[in-house]
């Protein structure tokens, strides 16, 4: 297989969405292609000074309005619809790591009462026999997996049968009857192992300058050594499909996914399926972090068992065999920063080495952040990527930042104690105002000075003193460490279906998720506002691979795109409901256009004079319509003169145990600086819950491989950790004031990254300035601080 | 094709099963249950229950959190012919003639949640805590509320909910 590969582009993209190349491959599927008369008339919609929102929702702190739902035990989750005639399953995972199965023996397993059958690859039913079927939306380059294809074995864990029973228990017991003989084959899952091995993978972005030479010419040098261990992402709901069998072949399966239209092209191309045969729902989603862009196995187990039995079919992965999903790769990351005694930035590399499988090859951009984030005449970057017997890596919240800020961060920190500077006075000096990995552009806009000064102040940070374990709290060691964090504005193209009826509802739809993000709000809030109807008046559908276009819910893209894609939508019906106005007898509003007319309280009313106005039910019953539905596409595009980020300034207090080595975070302030913010409620959940996954990121998050066995070791909740209540105290997080006219419409920049990105850097610092020790490999342990 | 297999001769028989009654929300319940059933796959496959959550099956996320007798409890760590006779209060007994109990109210309110996974288990340990009346502050809260995993981290504004909650009751 080749490594040189060139990534497709689309139309007026730029190099800003090499910094996330999964963003290339979503678009690169069939969503190619600018919309342009869309294009213009979003332009015109924000520039025209008429044509400003009335926002009355946007921007409040309105509760879910899914939380009703989610208290109450009625939100259904894949696994939960009732079917009747279901037939229960028990996936069984291989033992080894690399082989290939001699003998697969299932034959006690059928003698229990209740098993119907086991499904392996000896006995299931046809499925695809060529790489393109499998390859989904967010596939990196490669052979994809193919569930129970053949007796091949590619990592530890890897489901090779599926036990059919009438209940889960007889399931989950015959499935431990099944008796497998392997012939193994030397495995390798150790990333220093491989890290020699590992091979170049094409320039992340283009140099800049000569950094070797300018790091060598430097007054102050810094190099260090940083690596994240894989992580896993651990959502709550266990992976699940339900697939019930509709009869005639036709399938409607409950899936736990990012992306419901993602897996339908995924089925119907796997199974050779025609897409009207095939539905896939997914209202609630509880959590997936990442894990859920990609079609996962048990719903290509669930669709093979219902044709073979053809029969409704559940497959329920455990706590356990979501450890053989995708995961955040390990990397070694190696930072060079070169300053002039000023604290101006002459030279930054930044190499890092990630693991894939044996079968693609999954990578993002970790290293390009640091040329984006602080301005220096010399930049290069450097990756590599090595193969481990392991399954395909994957997004996990903020990839390729999460981990490659970590690290720029962390030695920034280095670089400031160097310098003898302050780590928030370095960041001000190396400031910078345009994106030099993006042809040196300006940003849409950047208030990261802002957020600098106003977590500064609300943390007290001008009252920490820089000498390390100067500070105390009775025997604990106090530390204060900062960082900051960037992440990408980005948006996809989406169509949006709006239905307003005579009785003053609308539904709107698109086939996008909600993963916990609060799309169902955010999606409900923009269309009250867009069509000035109460809140309540509002209905959202989403989840359903039959309902408009959208793209995976991933890479915080979903709240900017969808809520532009109702702005479009909703500006077709006020056309629409225009036309209409126009032909009542003596209308007030004859003269006006669409850009001077807008929807509120219920009515079709001029912005320059409220009194010229027209209720919409009247509207409706004079044009003789009871329903008006539009749907229409969004696209974004892009002149390629700005860059699009969202940043975030993070100060951390920490509170060492001198003598157990026991960290914990006391404080932690979070300034986001990230465009429009459509829900303060929701919003602040994200980021503080983004920032608590930087702090488990920071102290508890390791998945331990066996080398030996090439198998996870702490495959659980219980052994692999995670922040619980008791870890987490004082949060803020200040959403600075950021106006953007040129990012969308709405100036929204979305929040399901960002929130992590620089929290784990921001601890390490803390920790170096408590302790005085320097930990460069995460997570800080507390044996590593003894 | 894996059909044909399903005509195999069975001679393995699993567990017979077992009358077990149980007050499920105020109401008399009674089925038969294998004694390899937990209470929580009794809840969730034989009564339809599904509010109640599946997270890890081990004990170690707490999103299978019930009231058990008044007392929280770890559903899937329990079976249900262990809990003959018991009063089970799941997530779907609490709100009464339609309007949520003020725990509930309270979690809407704080933001208490995000993908809702975790969040049965979270109100029924929540009020399994306010029973016990160990817990009064802050940190008393997060100590005691530690068994019950939230992946999307919603954990302060847990605090938040439950501290409204205790501040009226």
């Amino acid at each position: 297989m080749s490594h040189d590969r060139s990534i497709p582009r689309r139309p007026g993209d730029i190099s800003r969405r090499e910094i996330m190349q999964g963003a290339i491959a979503i678009g690169a599927l069939g969503y190619v292609g600018a919309d342009a008369a869309t294009s213009v008339a979003i332009a015109a919609e924000q520039q025209s000074p008429v044509g400003t929102p009335i926002t009355r929702y946007i921007g409040t702190a309105i509760s879910r309005i899914d939380g009703d739902a989610k208290v109450t035990g009625g939100a259904k989750y894949a696994a939960e619809y009732k079917v009747p005639g279901l037939v229960h399953t028990f996936v069984v995972g291989s033992t080894i790591a690399k082989g290939r199965i001699v003998r697969i023996d299932a034959s006690e397993a059928l003698l229990v009462e209740g098993v119907i059958a086991v499904l392996t690859h000896e006995n299931r039913p046809r499925m695809a026999d060529n790489d393109k079927a499998y390859k989904d939306d967010a596939a990196p380059e490669g052979a994809p997996f193919r569930p129970l294809y053949d007796g091949k074995i590619k990592f530890n864990g890897q489901p090779i049968a599926l036990v059919l029973a009438e209940e889960s228990e007889v399931a989950r017991f015959a499935a431990s009857l099944v008796r497998v003989e392997y012939e193994d084959e030397a495995h390798v899952t150790d990333l220093y192992r491989q890290r020699d091995a590992a091979f170049a993978l094409p320039e992340p972005a283009k140099p800049r300058g000569d950094a070797a030479k300018a790091f060598g010419a430097s007054d102050v040098r810094h190099e260090g050594e940083y690596y994240v261990p894989i992580e896993h992402h651990n959502p709550m709901e266990p992976y699940a499909s339900t697939v019930t069998w509709d009869g005639g072949g036709k399938l409607t399966i409950y899936d736990k996914t990012q992306g419901v239209q993602n897996v339908h092209r995924y089925v119907c191309g796997v199974f050779d399926m025609k897409p009207d045969d095939v539905r896939i729902l997914s209202p609630y989603v509880g959590g997936a972090f990442g894990s859920g862009l990609r079609p996962q196995y048990q719903v290509v187990l669930a669709v093979l068992a219902a044709r073979a039995l053809e029969r409704s079919v559940r497959v329920v992965l455990t706590r356990q065999q979501m450890y053989s999903l995708g995961y955040r790769p390990a990397m070694i990351q190696k930072i060079r920063l070169g300053a002039k005694t000023d604290g101006t930035l002459d030279a930054i590399t930044h190499d890092a080495v990630t693991a894939t499988s044996q079968y693609e090859d999954f990578y993002r951009r970790e290293t390009t952040w640091s040329g984006l984030l602080y301005h220096s005449a010399n930049a290069t970057y450097a990756h590599k990527l090595a193969r481990l017997d392991l399954a395909t890596s994957c997004d996990m919240r903020g990839p390729s930042a999460a981990t490659g800020v970590y690290a720029l961060e962390s030695a920034m920190d280095e670089l400031a104690v160097a310098l003898k500077l302050d780590p928030l006075e370095l960041r001000l000096r190396c400031y910078s105002d345009r994106a030099q990995t993006e042809g040196d552009v300006p940003f849409s806009s950047k208030n990261l000075r802002e957020c600098y000064r106003q977590g500064a102040e609300a943390f007290g940070w001008d009252k920490r003193n820089p000498e390390p374990r100067s500070m105390r709290d009775g025997s604990d060691l106090v530390g204060w460490g900062m960082a900051t964090g960037v992440w990408e504005a980005l948006q996809m193209p989406i169509t949006v279906r709006v239905v307003l009826t005579a009785n003053g509802h609308a539904e709107v739809a698109s086939a996008t998720s909600d993963i916990g993000t609060g799309t169902y709000t955010i999606m409900a809030q923009v269309a009250a506002d867009m069509l000035g109807l109460p809140l309540g008046s509002i209905s959202v559908k989403l989840g359903d691979s039959t309902l408009p276009q959208s793209p995976l819910e991933g890479g915080s893209w979903i709240a900017a795109s969808v809520s532009n894609g109702i702005v479009t939508t909703c500006k077709a019906i006020r056309e629409e409901l225009l036309r209409l106005a126009k032909k009542v007898p003596n209308s007030p509003l004859a003269k006006a256009t669409v850009d001077e007319v807008a929807l509120a309280d219920g009515r079709l009313m001029s912005r320059q004079d409220a009194s010229r106005a027209i209720l919409i039910a009247d509207v409706m019953r004079h044009g003789a319509v009871d329903r008006i539905e539009m749907e229409k596409s969004t696209s974004f595009a892009n002149d390629g003169k700005h860059a699009h980020n969202t940043h975030s300034a993070l100060f951390a207090e920490v509170k060492v145990d001198e003598q157990l080595g026991v960290v914990r975070v006391t404080r932690v302030v979070s300034a986001i600086a990230a465009g429009r913010i459509l829900n303060a409620k929701t919003a602040h959940s994200q980021i503080m819950g983004g920032m608590v996954w930087g702090m488990g990121m920071a102290l508890h998050e390791e998945t331990l491989i066996d080398h030996n066995f090439g198998r996870i070791m702490n495959a659980n909740i219980a052994e692999y950790h995670v922040p619980v209540n008791a870890d987490v105290h004082d949060i803020k997080v200040i959403f600075v004031d950021e106006q953007d006219e040129i990012v969308n419409p709405l100036g929204v920049k979305g929040l399901g990254e960002i929130g992590i990105v620089g929290v784990p850097a921001a601890i390490a610092n803390a920790i170096y300035h408590a302790t005085g020790k320097r930990v460069r490999d995460l997570p800080i342990t507390l044996d590593k601080l003894l | 094709m894996a059909r044909a297999l399903a005509t195999t001769q069975t001679t393995l028989l699993p567990p017979g099963k077992i009358s077990v009654e149980l007050v499920v929300n105020g109401v008399e319940t009674k089925f038969d249950v294998a004694p390899w059933t937990t209470l929580l796959d009794a809840l969730r496959e034989r009564l339809d229950l599904t509010g109640t959550k599946k997270g890890c099956d081990h004990g170690q996320c707490g999103a299978c959190t019930v009231l058990v007798d008044g007392r929280r409890i770890n559903s899937c760590l329990t079976l249900a012919v262990m809990k003959d006779g018991a009063k089970v209060t799941t997530i779907e007994g609490l709100a009464t003639d339609g309007a949520l109990h003020p725990m509930q109210q309270a979690f809407i309110d704080h933001d208490a949640f995000q993908c809702g996974y975790c969040t049965p288990g979270q109100i029924c340990s929540a009020m399994g805590l306010i029973a016990e009346g160990k817990a009064k502050t802050p940190d008393e809260i997060r100590e005691m509320m530690s068994g019950n995993i939230c992946r999307c981290a919603a954990y302060p504004n847990i605090v938040a909910a439950i501290q409204q909650v205790m501040g009226a009751s």
